[in-house]
C-alpha cells in the first residue's frame, strides 16, 4: 500500500535525517533503520521492493546509505527528492565532523590537547587492525585457502613493486570479466 | 585544477570500494595522503577517530571533511558529489540490467576478489599507524593504549566515541607520567 500523504519533501528529509543521525556503525545497523523508515513508517516501498533494491545496492560499490537514500528519494519525489534525501542523510554529520576537527586543530598547540591527540593514533591503529582482520578473514572464508593465498601473494608483490592500489583493483575487475568477453562468441 | 583533483580522488576511491563501507578508507588514504599529500598520517588518523565517533556513513563524512579542508565549501560539495553520484546514477539508470545480474557469479566475484586486496591495504595502514604512534609518544605508551583500546572496542564492545575519549584522557595524563 502506497501512502500518498507521506510523499512530501519534508517526510523524505525527516526520514533520511533520522537515518543519518541515528545510524552508528555502518551498513548492518543502518539498513534496518532505513527499512523501518521506508517500509513501515512511510510506506514508500513494500518489503519485496526494498530487498530487491538493497540487493542491487549491495552489488554496486560505495556506501549503502547514500545509494538507498538517493534511489528511494528519486522514486518518491524525482530528482529533487533524490537530492533532499542525500543531503538529509549526509550533510548533518559532515558539518559535525568539520566543526569537531576545526576545534581540535585550533587548540593543537596546547600541551594537553597535543597529548590527547597523540593518544588517538594507537586507537585508530587498533581500528585499522580490526578492519584488516575482518576483511581478510571474510575473504579467506569466501575464497578458500589456496585462492586466498595466491591473491594475497600477487597483491603483496604488486604493492611492493609500487603498483598503486586503484590500478591493482582495476586489473582485478578486468581479470574477473575477461571470461565473459571470450565466452560470448560461442553462445 | 584543485576541484578536478578532488573529484578524481573521491571518484576513484568510491567506485572501487567493494566489500562494504569501510573498504573506502585505505583507498581514500592512498589518494589524499600518498598521492595528493593533502594530509599526513596524523591528520588522517585524527579524522578517522572523529568520524568513527559520529553517526552516518564514513565515506561521505571523510569526503565532506577533506573536500572542505582542501578547498572550502565548494571543495566539500565536489568531493561529496564524486563520492555519491557515480554509483547512484548507475543504480537509477541501470536498475533493470542490474536486477538481472545482481546474483550473477561475476558480480559476486567482484566483492570476493577485491576484499582481500582491501584487507592487505588495511594491514599496511595498521603498520604505518603503529610506527607513527610510537614516534609520536613511545613504544610503552603505544602498546599500552593499543591493548586497552582493543579490549574496550572488541571484548567489551564499547562505543568508539567513548574509547577515543578514554584514550584522550590517558593522553592528557601522560604529560605528568611518561
Amino acid at each position: 500500500m502506497v501512502n500518498d500523504t507521506t510523499k512530501t519533501y519534508w517526510h523524505l528529509f525527516l526520514a533520511f535525517f533520522r537515518v543519518g543521525i541515528l545510524g552508528f556503525g555502518g551498513g548492518p545497523t543502518v539498513v534496518p533503520l532505513i527499512q523501518h523508515e521506508v517500509v513501515k513508517k512511510n510506506c514508500w516501498l513494500n518489503d519485496d521492493d526494498f530487498s530487491q533494491i538493497l540487493a542491487i545496492g549491495n552489488a554496486l560499490p560505495g556506501p549503502i546509505i547514500t545509494k538507498l537514500a538517493g534511489y528511494i528519494g528519486y522514486r518518491v519525489k524525482g530528482i529533487v527528492g533524490c537530492v533532499i534525501a542525500i543531503i538529509a542523510s549526509v550533510v548533518p554529520t559532515v558539518i559535525l565532523l568539520i566543526v569537531i576537527l576545526e576545534i581540535l586543530v585550533k587548540y593543537r598547540d596546547n600541551v594537553y590537547i597535543a597529548g590527547m591527540i597523540g593518544a588517538i593514533f594507537p586507537v585508530v591503529a587498533v581500528m585499522m587492525a580490526v578492519m584488516a582482520y575482518e576483511f581478510l578473514q571474510k575473504s579467506w572464508q569466501d575464497l578458500k585457502t589456496l585462492k586466498f593465498i595466491i591473491i594475497l601473494a600477487i597483491v603483496t608483490v604488486a604493492l611492493w613493486l609500487k603498483v598503486s592500489p586503484p590500478v591493482i583493483i582495476i586489473a582485478t575487475i578486468i581479470f574477473i570479466f575477461v571470461p565473459l568477453i571470450w565466452r560470448r562468441p560461442k553462445s | 585544477m584543485i576541484y578536478i583533483q578532488i573529484f578524481w580522488a573521491f571518484f576513484i576511491s568510491g567506485i572501487l570500494s567493494y566489500g562494504g563501507g569501510p573498504s573506502v578508507i585505505p583507498l581514500i588514504k592512498e589518494q589524499v595522503v600518498d598521492r595528493y599529500h593533502w594530509m599526513n598520517n596524523h591528520d588522517f588518523s585524527e579524522m578517522i577517530a572523529a568520524a568513527n565517533a559520529l553517526p552516518g556513513p564514513i565515506a561521505t563524512k571523510m569526503a565532506g571533511y577533506i573536500g572542505y579542508d582542501v578547498a572550502g565549501w565548494q571543495g566539500a560539495t565536489v568531493a561529496l558529489f564524486a563520492a555519491i553520484a557515480p554509483t547512484l546514477l548507475m543504480m537509477i539508470a541501470l536498475l533493470g540490467i542490474l536486477m538481472k545480474y545482481k546474483n550473477s557469479v561475476y558480480v559476486k566475484n567482484l566483492t570476493a576478489y577485491i576484499r582481500p586486496i582491501i584487507g592487505v591495504l588495511f594491514v599496511l595502514i595498521t603498520v604505518e599507524f603503529v610506527m607513527d604512534a610510537i614516534k609520536a609518544s613511545n613504544i610503552l605508551f603505544t602498546v599500552m593504549l593499543m591493548v586497552i583500546s582493543f579490549v574496550l572496542l572488541q571484548k567489551m564492545k564499547w562505543h568508539p566515541a567513548i574509547v577515543i575519549g578514554v584514550a584522550m584522557g590517558l593522553g592528557a595524563l601522560r604529560i605528568y607520567f611518561i
